[in-house]
Parts: C-alpha cells; sequence; structure tokens
C-alpha cells in the first residue's frame, strides 16, 4: 500500500495547530473562572476560617493581589511549566492532586468503555441489519432505556442487588491496580457497568444509526450483486465505512468517562478525577476546580487527536489526498 | 435468435398495495443487447432488479418466472430463489453495472480488491491469482497502467476511469449477462461515447448477453438490439430497434421519440432583435477557490479570464463537461461567490457589488426541482415570499396572492395548485412553480442552471417550450447552461463553449454548430449519439418516422 506520509503528517499537522489553539482558548477561560467568581474567592474559600492574616497570606500566594494581565501570564507561564497553583483547601499543589486522582480514573474509565463497545457495537450492528423487525425494536428499546435510565440510579440498583442482596461485590471503595488486582477487579466490576451500560446505550444508537446509513449505500448493493457472503458484505463494506462515525462517538465517550463520571465516582466512592472535581466545587477550592478544567480539556484534545490519527489510519481518502 | 440465456416471463411486482410492475416479459439471448426505456417511474429498473433477484424492498411481492441459462447448462429460477443460489449467480453468471460509479464503488477498498473480491467467491482464487487476473481486466477496459491502478483507491481516478473499473468488477468472473442500469447517465458526454464503445467491444469479444436499462433513446439506440419500451410498469412495445425508431406502434414511443432533443432537428430559437441593447456585460472574470481537501487546501482556477456580453431579450447558453466552470459563473452573478478579477454589469448596475435589492433584478432556476422548493411551504409561500421580500404584488396579502395566481398561469398551472405543497407536485410541475417564483421578482435575466436536466424528455420539452414561450411575450433574456447541446441548440442564440474555466469557442448558435472551430467543441459535438440507431439499415439516410 502507498501511503503518502505528507499528506497524513500535514493532516495531522494542521489537527496539532488547531487543538493548541483551542488549548489557549480553554487556559483563557479557565483563568477567568476564578475572576468572574461572584465576590472574593478567597474569602468564600476560607469561610468560617476566615482571619486576616490567613486570608492575606491565602491571597499572596495565589497570586490574586497582583494586576490582572500579570496574573494572567503568571498563570499561561504557570500551564506551560506544570504548576497550576496549590490548593486552597490544604496548599499542596494542583498538579499532585490531579496526578494522584488520574490512575484512579483511567482505571475505570478502560474498563467502562470495554464494557460500552462490548454492548454497543454488537447491539448496534445487530440492530442496524434487522432494521424494523421485532429485534430490532427490542435494541431500541433496550438502548433508550439505557439513555434514559440516571446513571447514579443504575449505580444504586446495581449495589443493592450485587452487593447488598447478593453479596458478590464490594459496593464501594477503590484499590489500586498494582497494589491488589485482585481486589481492583472486584471493586470496579460495578462502577465500570454502570459507567459502560450508560456510556454503550448511547453509543448503541450512533452505531446503529452509522450502519444503517451504509447499508443503504449503492456500494453495498454492488457487494451484494457480485454474490459475496452476507459476513463480507457486513464487515468489508458496510462495518469498515461506518468505522469513521463510530470512532468519533467512541473518542467523545472515552474523552467523557475520562474526564470523571462525576455521580458514578460519588456513588461507588472512587478518588477520581470526578470525585476530585465534585470535592473541589463543594468546597469552593477555585484552583483545583481550574486545574480540574484544565486537565479535562486536554484530554478531550488528546482523545480527538487520537481520533483524527484513526481516521487517517482507517480512511484511505485522508490518507492518500 | 439462439437459446435465450435469460427467459423472463410474466413478471409482477409489488411493493405494498402499489403494483409496480405488471406481467412484463423478455428474453436476451448471448451476444443480444436488450435495451430497456423508459420516464422515471416506469418500472425499468424494477423489472431488471426482481429478474435478477436483486430487489431488495421491503414489503415486495414478486411473481413470474424468471429463467437463467448459467454457463454450464442448468436453468435457474431466479425468483423465489433461496439467497445461496443468488449468492452463486450475482457476480458468477450476472454482472451489474450501476449509474453513478462514484457511489457504487467502495470508497474503502483498493479498486483491485474489489475485483479479486468476486474472483475469491466464484472462483476460488488465491489472492495472489486473483490480484494478477484483476489487473488484466483493469487493462481490458482501458485504464492506464493497470499494475498501478490496482491499488488506487476509487477517489483517486476520474469519473468515466471508475467507471470502467466498475465494468471490470461486473465482468471479473465472465458472467454470461450484463445488467448496465443508466451506466452512462452520471457521465460526461464524452465519456458516455467512450463507455458505450468499451462495452460493445467487450461483449462481442466475450459474447456476452447485455440489458441495458436507459432513459435516453438516443443511448439505447447505439447499443440495443431489442427495445422494451416501458411506461407504468407495462411493455408498451417490445421489438428490434430500428423498427422502434422508424415504426413505433404505440403512442407512447412516438411521444418519446417526437420529445427527444436531437441535434440539427430543431429550428432554434426565434432570430433575435440585432439592435437590442445589451443587458449584461461581464469583462475578465476570474475565480479561484480553495478546496479543503482532507490533507489541506488546494485552489481551484475554476473561471479563467472570461467575458461574454448578452443583449436584451436573447439567449446565451454556456455549454461545457462538468468541472468546467458553467455553475461557477452562475455562482458569481447572483453573488453566491466573490470573484477574484472581473466585473459585470447588468444595464448600468455593477453586479457583483449589488445591494440586496438590486439583485432581484437577476433571478435563477436551479437543477433539481426536488431540493430547491422548501417541503414545508405551499407553492403560494414560495412564491409570495420573494414578492413580500421585494415590495412587489402589491401591499397586501390578498393582492399577492392574486399575482401568485397570475404567475401560475403564466407557467401554465391552474390556480388551485397555490394550495399545494411541493410532494404533490410532479417534478415538471416543480419547476414550472421554480419558474414562476423566479418570474415573481420581474427579474431582467434569469438563470437557468440545467433547469431541465432532471426532467423525463417529455416534460423537458414541455417546460422548454415554456420557457420560449415566456421569452417571446415578456422579451426575457437568459443564460442558459446545459450539457445537452442539442436542447443547447434548440434555446439558444450565442453559445460559449467553456473548458477548464476558458473560454475556447464563443459564437452565435447557427455559426457554431454548422461550423465548429475548435477541437474540443468538435469532439462534444462527435459525442453526442447519432440520430440513428447503430443497427439502422443503410446507414443514417433514413429518416425517423416521427419527425415533427
Amino acid at each position: 500500500m502507498r501511503v503518502s506520509l505528507g499528506s497524513v503528517a500535514r493532516f495531522m499537522g494542521t489537527r496539532l495547530l488547531s487543538s493548541a489553539i483551542v488549548l489557549f482558548g480553554v487556559v483563557v477561560v479557565v483563568f477567568a473562572l476564578i475572576q468572574l467568581v461572584p465576590g472574593d474567592p478567597v474569602r468564600l474559600a476560607l469561610g468560617t476560617r476566615f482571619d486576616q492574616e490567613a486570608y492575606d497570606a491565602l491571597r499572596a500566594a495565589s497570586g490574586l493581589d497582583r494586576p490582572l494581565v500579570e496574573q494572567f501570564f503568571s498563570y499561561l507561564g504557570g500551564v506551560l511549566t506544570g504548576d497550576l497553583g496549590v490548593s486552597f483547601r490544604n496548599g499542596q499543589p494542583v498538579v499532585e492532586i490531579l496526578l494522584s486522582r488520574l490512575p484512579a480514573t483511567v482505571s475505570l474509565a478502560i474498563p467502562g468503555l470495554l464494557i460500552a463497545l462490548l454492548i454497543a457495537v454488537p447491539a448496534g450492528i445487530f440492530s442496524a441489519l434487522h432494521e424494523g423487525k421485532v429485534s430490532d425494536g427490542i435494541v431500541r428499546v433496550a438502548s433508550q432505556a439505557g439513555v434514559s435510565i440516571p446513571d447514579f440510579w443504575l449505580g444504586l440498583l446495581l449495589i443493592s442487588l450485587f452487593a447488598v442482596r447478593l453479596g458478590w461485590l464490594p459496593s464501594s471503595g477503590y484499590v489500586p491496580i498494582a497494589t491488589d488486582p485482585a481486589q481492583w477487579l472486584r471493586q470496579v466490576v460495578l462502577p465500570a457497568t454502570t459507567v459502560g451500560i450508560v456510556a454503550g446505550a448511547i453509543m448503541t444508537r450512533y452505531i446503529r444509526a452509522a450502519v444503517l446509513e451504509v447499508a443503504h449505500a449503492g456500494f453495498v448493493r454492488t457487494a451484494v450483486s457480485k454474490g459475496l457472503a452476507p459476513g463480507r458484505v457486513t464487515f468489508a463494506h458496510i462495518v469498515r465505512n461506518a468505522l469513521v462515525p463510530v470512532l468519533t462517538i467512541t473518542g467523545i465517550q472515552l474523552a467523557t468517562i475520562l474526564g470523571g463520571v462525576i455521580v458514578v465516582e460519588v456513588v461507588f466512592a472512587w478518588p477520581g478525577l470526578g470525585r476530585l472535581v465534585y470535592d473541589a466545587v463543594a468546597a469552593r477550592d477555585y484552583p483545583v476546580i481550574q486545574g480540574a478544567v484544565l486537565l479535562i480539556a486536554m484530554i478531550f484534545l488528546a482523545v480527538n487527536l487520537v481520533v483524527d490519527a484513526l481516521y487517517a489510519l482507517v480512511d484511505p481518502r485522508i490518507r492518500l489526498a | 435468435m439462439s437459446e435465450p440465456l435469460l427467459q423472463v416471463d410474466d413478471l409482477q411486482v409489488a411493493i405494498g398495495p402499489a403494483d409496480i410492475v405488471r406481467g412484463v416479459s423478455f428474453a436476451v439471448a448471448p451476444g443480444e443487447t436488450l435495451g430497456i426505456v423508459g420516464e422515471s417511474g416506469s418500472g425499468k429498473t424494477m423489472t431488471v432488479l426482481a429478474a435478477t433477484g436483486l430487489l431488495d424492498a421491503p414489503g415486495r411481492r414478486i411473481s413470474g418466472s424468471s429463467l437463467l441459462r448459467t454457463t454450464s447448462g442448468e436453468a435457474v429460477q431466479l425468483t423465489g430463489a433461496s439467497p445461496r443460489t443468488l449468492r452463486r449467480v450475482h457476480g458468477g453468471q450476472i454482472g451489474f453495472v450501476f449509474q453513478d460509479p462514484s457511489t457504487s464503488l467502495n470508497p474503502m477498498l483498493t479498486i483491485g480488491r474489489q475485483i479479486e473480491e468476486s474472483l475469491e467467491a466464484h472462483r476460488g482464487l488465491t489472492r495472489r491469482a486473483a490480484r494478477s487476473k484483476a489487473t488484466e481486466l483493469l487493462d481490458a477496459v482501458g485504464i492506464p497502467q493497470p499494475e498501478q491502478r490496482v491499488d488506487s483507491y476509487p477517489h483517486q481516478l476520474s469519473g468515466g476511469q471508475r467507471q470502467r473499473a466498475m465494468i471490470a468488477i461486473a465482468l471479473a468472473c465472465d458472467p454470461g449477462l450484463l445488467i448496465a442500469d443508466e451506466p452512462t447517465t452520471a457521465l460526461d458526454v464524452t465519456t458516455q461515447a467512450q463507455i458505450i464503445d468499451l462495452v460493445r467491444e467487450l461483449q462481442s469479444a466475450r459474447g456476452t448477453a447485455v440489458v441495458w436499462i436507459s432513459h435516453d433513446l438516443g443511448v439505447i439506440g447505439q447499443v440495443a438490439d431489442d427495445v422494451l419500451v416501458m411506461a407504468t410498469g407495462s411493455v408498451v412495445e417490445h421489438r428490434p430497434i430500428t423498427e422502434v425508431y422508424y415504426h413505433p406502434q404505440h403512442d407512447y414511443t412516438r411521444q418519446l421519440l417526437a420529445a427527444r432533443p436531437r441535434l440539427g432537428k430543431t429550428a432554434g430559437p426565434p432570430p433575435a432583435d440585432p439592435d437590442a441593447d445589451v443587458l449584461l456585460e461581464v469583462r475578465n472574470l476570474d475565480v479561484r477557490f480553495p478546496v479543503a481537501t482532507p490533507s489541506g487546501r488546494s485552489m481551484v482556477h475554476a473561471v479563467n479570464d472570461v467575458s461574454f456580453e448578452i443583449r436584451r431579450g436573447t439567449t446565451t447558453a454556456l455549454v461545457g463537461e462538468s468541472g468546467s466552470g458553467k455553475s461557477t459563473i452562475a455562482n458569481v452573478l447572483t453573488g453566491l461567490l466573490p470573484p477574484r478579477a472581473g466585473t459585470a454589469e447588468l444595464g448600468t448596475l455593477d453586479l457583483l457589488h449589488a445591494r440586496r435589492a438590486d439583485r432581484r433584478r437577476i433571478a435563477m432556476v436551479f437543477q433539481d426541482p426536488f431540493a430547491s422548493l422548501d417541503p414545508r411551504r405551499s407553492v403560494a409561500d414560495a412564491l409570495t415570499e420573494p414578492l413580500r421580500t421585494h415590495g412587489l404584488g402589491g401591499d397586501s396579502a390578498a393582492s399577492r396572492e392574486e399575482r401568485a395566481i397570475e404567475l401560475l398561469e403564466q407557467v401554465g398551472l391552474p390556480a388551485e395548485f397555490r394550495l399545494r405543497y411541493p410532494h404533490e407536485l410532479s417534478g415538471g410541475q416543480r419547476q414550472r412553480v421554480s419558474i414562476a417564483r423566479a418570474l415573481a421578482l420581474e427579474p431582467e435575466i434569469i438563470i437557468l442552471d440545467e433547469a431541465t436536466a432532471s426532467l423525463d424528455v417529455s416534460v423537458q420539452a414541455t417546460v422548454l417550450d415554456l420557457l420560449a414561450e415566456l421569452q417571446k411575450s415578456k422579451g426575457l433574456t437568459y443564460l442558459f447552461i446545459a450539457h445537452d447541446l442539442a436542447i443547447v441548440q434548440q434555446m439558444s442564440h450565442n453559445v460559449l463553449v467553456l473548458r477548464d474555466g476558458v473560454v475556447v469557442e464563443a459564437a452565435d448558435a447557427e455559426t457554431l454548430f454548422a461550423d465548429p472551430i475548435h477541437d474540443y467543441t468538435k469532439m462534444l459535438l462527435a459525442a453526442i449519439p447519432p440520430d440513428a440507431p447503430r443497427a439502422a439499415p443503410g446507414g443514417f439516410s433514413e429518416d425517423p418516422a416521427t419527425d415533427r
């Protein structure tokens, strides 16, 4: 296969550049966040612990006493050098806090996405290929139910069935995979299933629509007119062409889960990014909120870059323009 | 006639409550071509898809018989055949070529792979053997450098090459029968001529039976031995091509023959007033636009230093193949696209910098009447909206409605049609509404961008008559964009031939058609299917019986 490296490089180059521009925009918005908070963020953060000395110290430590422009460039410089300030609550560097939460989120997101794909890929393809039949109707109703059900409710249902009633699995908690893989596995099953069912339901609908659109394309009729076996028509022709929209939705779902499934992490006491954001919002810990928003945006951009690279791999019209 | 390869008897197709095909019978023998001709909705494609077991519409009911004699001499009944039987027959015994090669090839697979699939499925060839056979086939269908092209993806080929590749796929396993469903309709006229020649060559070399479906009698005349004329799901005439051309028996066949635009057979428009003033003057128009390819932007020089003028009350045609810049010029004149350089003056108005209120002096009728009317708005809405926007047709809703009725009358539609929605109109009626909508603006010039290209020939003929009549009665000026040179000849006073954004020849229509100078113009004219069928006795001397 002749792959024109130039066109892939150009394609990825433009994507990288636009990602950098988006990231700059995110930094501006995140910086503005703390300025836009009604009232004085430092005073709010201190709450009942307020005294003038603590206030002045925290204000100076977070740089909020300096002019706005200076604050912005020092924030920008901080972002570039990996310094996102310190938490209002305990003075710990924000970067450290974020990095400590990331492994938990990643170790929930990957099994969650796998479950979602295991549900959505077969269900979406099957449903589309049986369009209008009873089996298609069942899949559609089930996926609609999965989309509609609130994730915390689903989580509670799973806990009450598998943890409380049957006692098969722990109801909550987290052990790093490196510490005790078996225990990690037991504890990840319920939250990952919750995440997987919700994301899988959404993805089922997208995959069904993508496959359906391709199934009516002219080249599928050509494939049938060649007398190819049904499996070959389905996979080499229909699914292959439906892959690009499926990649898009998979990327969005992955980034969403990585950004922290806030409610699920809270329900299962899973110490990931979502839980962190939840706690930081409750405590008005603005530097942590800022850092988390920035990290989540970076995760989205990184996942999208990977998805774009996969497009080029899958679609020769991008690879060989 | 030798023993038929495909014998269809009393084929009936119904989808839901609608009878689509009613009792069609035909046969085609090895080496022969059966042409099936008819207008849209006549059931020609349905007939062939049902007869070959490729019809995949939910709620379909097919009855009758369709017997295929395979290369091994076995007779296979295709109506009601099992999927397994059909898979063996499709590709192996019957090859298919469809209308639009850009949608009927898989964009994700190489051309070679798409040929190899067939060979692997039916011939059990190894991938390596299939690949070398695929290369041979690409060579046979006239694709240059087949060793390299075998690894190309469809988007790397031109439209004509794609259709050649499609033919290679269809013929990969040496099927006895080739089904060609409007195989040249999406192609330019020069490419069409090449594809017709290619299929004929391959057919005579291989003894293939061909069923060729087309709405175009000119194309059918070049390929078919026998013709099946279909209307509303039934066969109205089934005879040898020369009989159908010279002694049509059914009224419908006569209508089709008469409505068909033919070069040199129509008078052309009445002569224009030579002292008429210049209405539109275009000077040194130059358009380049960036096209976003997935790998970045590149510039297309779509219109290159084009100048022309149009006198009031005349029709000037822009002709050329796809990509020649015809529609780009229309888009610049209507303000949809900014030019890089050049001027366009309508009378004293600088058209390229005109205010919206002045833009109504130039109106446009688009190709696809299905896409250019809002499906959720009634005909009256479509006609009164431009009136309201430009303060025409009086101040009250009632007076505007009156004006809408008047406009409908001018395009030959009854007043009640104002209450209808686009889906309640036929293609021809929709295009009449589009013309009425253009007239509502009381424009000085109307751009007709392939305005009749998606209509059936009989409908096209009536719409062209309407346009000619409106020009005569209202002194309208037209910029007529078309790829069909026969209707250009019928409609135009002046013609500009465009190629790759450059005007290669500009002349009055009479001179251009009688004595074309540029090779490209000659090539375009030569590519039009000749008037008489190829199978006509004694060449082209005899004139069809249906001359108007």
